[in-house]
């Protein structure tokens, strides 16, 4: 069950969190609340499941690496298999099924600039299917928006 | 930015949070045996580096509610892509947005829009909304719905390299 004070941590602490001596101190200040009362909620919010995680995001293109996003049409009957296969490299850090005939999509990251395409021959080569490497050539200026509102809140509780 | 060794332990021990510590930063330096200073020093030059994005609360869209994710799909000039795609990333609920390349005769979508919605309604109204933006520009569309997740860990750099 969340709360206004909750709601207001997921929108406002989206990105910004200090560096510094006491940064639950920092940003508490800012969102009204205390220290301990901070640290307390963003924990009970990751157990709850509401977060995936609190730190940072890395962004494997701007640490000497490389990322894409790939895509493989994987037989309905050995579509278990194949997730398998995929799941199983530690390289892919997200894998979605989607509707379509490229009915597997997955991310790949690497910290070397190479290491992306090892991985998709290495897919490919596992698997015995048709990998389609699809890179970004650019990309949109998006921002931070993902707010919740009142709404949210019933839905989430 | 190139990272060193040193960069590289604090990515290692923090790409999966942050201590839920008063002293988050002062934890890490501990565990790695550095100097705190050295710590918050680093973070802030690979924040500004863009290695780290940002900081902060990475919420679980589907916990929250926001349990339909289209990845929507256009297929536009190439030669305009890059004007359409700002156009695109900048409605309010498309969370992101590509130019990637196509795979014909298979694959002809080459901007890639991301919308996330409480139904499956919500998210044909953002499309429409995409559409009519895009008018006569947008050759054919589609929306691959996600329909299940197989995997979800996030970044993880390896121990070596």
């Amino acid at each position: 069950m969340m709360d206004a004070a909750d709601r207001r941590i997921i929108n406002a602490l989206q990105g910004g969190f200090p560096v510094s001596e006491r940064p639950f101190r920092d940003a508490a200040v800012e969102l009204g609340l205390d220290e301990g009362d901070l640290i307390r909620r963003i924990e009970r919010l990751q157990a709850d499941g509401y977060l995936s995680r609190f730190g940072p995001l890395y962004d494997a293109e701007n640490m000497g690496g490389a990322k894409t996003l790939a895509a493989l049409s994987a037989p309905e009957a050995e579509f278990e298999r194949v997730t398998e296969q995929v799941n199983a490299f530690d390289a892919v850090a997200h894998n979605y099924q989607r509707a379509h005939d490229l009915n597997m999509w997955f991310v790949v990251c690497s910290d070397t600039p190479g290491g992306v395409k090892e991985t998709l021959d290495a897919i490919e080569a596992e698997t015995g299917l048709k990998v389609y490497d699809m890179p970004k050539l650019e990309e949109f200026f998006i921002g931070l928006k993902f707010e919740l509102d009142e709404k949210d809140a019933e839905d989430a509780a | 930015m190139i990272l060193d060794d040193t960069d590289r332990q604090i990515v290692r021990a923090t790409q999966e949070g942050l201590p839920l510590d008063p002293q988050p930063y002062h934890r890490v330096a501990e565990a790695l045996n550095l100097d705190p200073a050295d710590v918050m020093t680093r973070v802030r030059r690979m924040l500004d580096g863009g290695a780290i994005r940002r900081i902060g609360v990475i919420p679980n869209h589907y916990a929250l509610g926001y349990t339909f994710n289209g990845m929507t799909v256009w297929d536009v000039d190439d030669a305009r892509v890059s004007e359409l795609g700002a156009k695109v990333g900048a409605l309010d609920f498309v969370s992101h947005c590509y130019h990637r390349p196509r795979h014909l005769p298979l694959w002809r979508y080459n901007l890639f829009a991301m919308v996330h919605g409480r139904s499956k309604d919500a998210v044909e109204r953002q499309v429409e909304r995409i559409a009519e933006l895009l008018g006569d520009e947008a050759h054919d569309h589609r929306i691959l719905y996600s329909t299940r997740i197989l995997k979800k860990t996030g970044l993880r750099i390896k121990e070596t390299g």
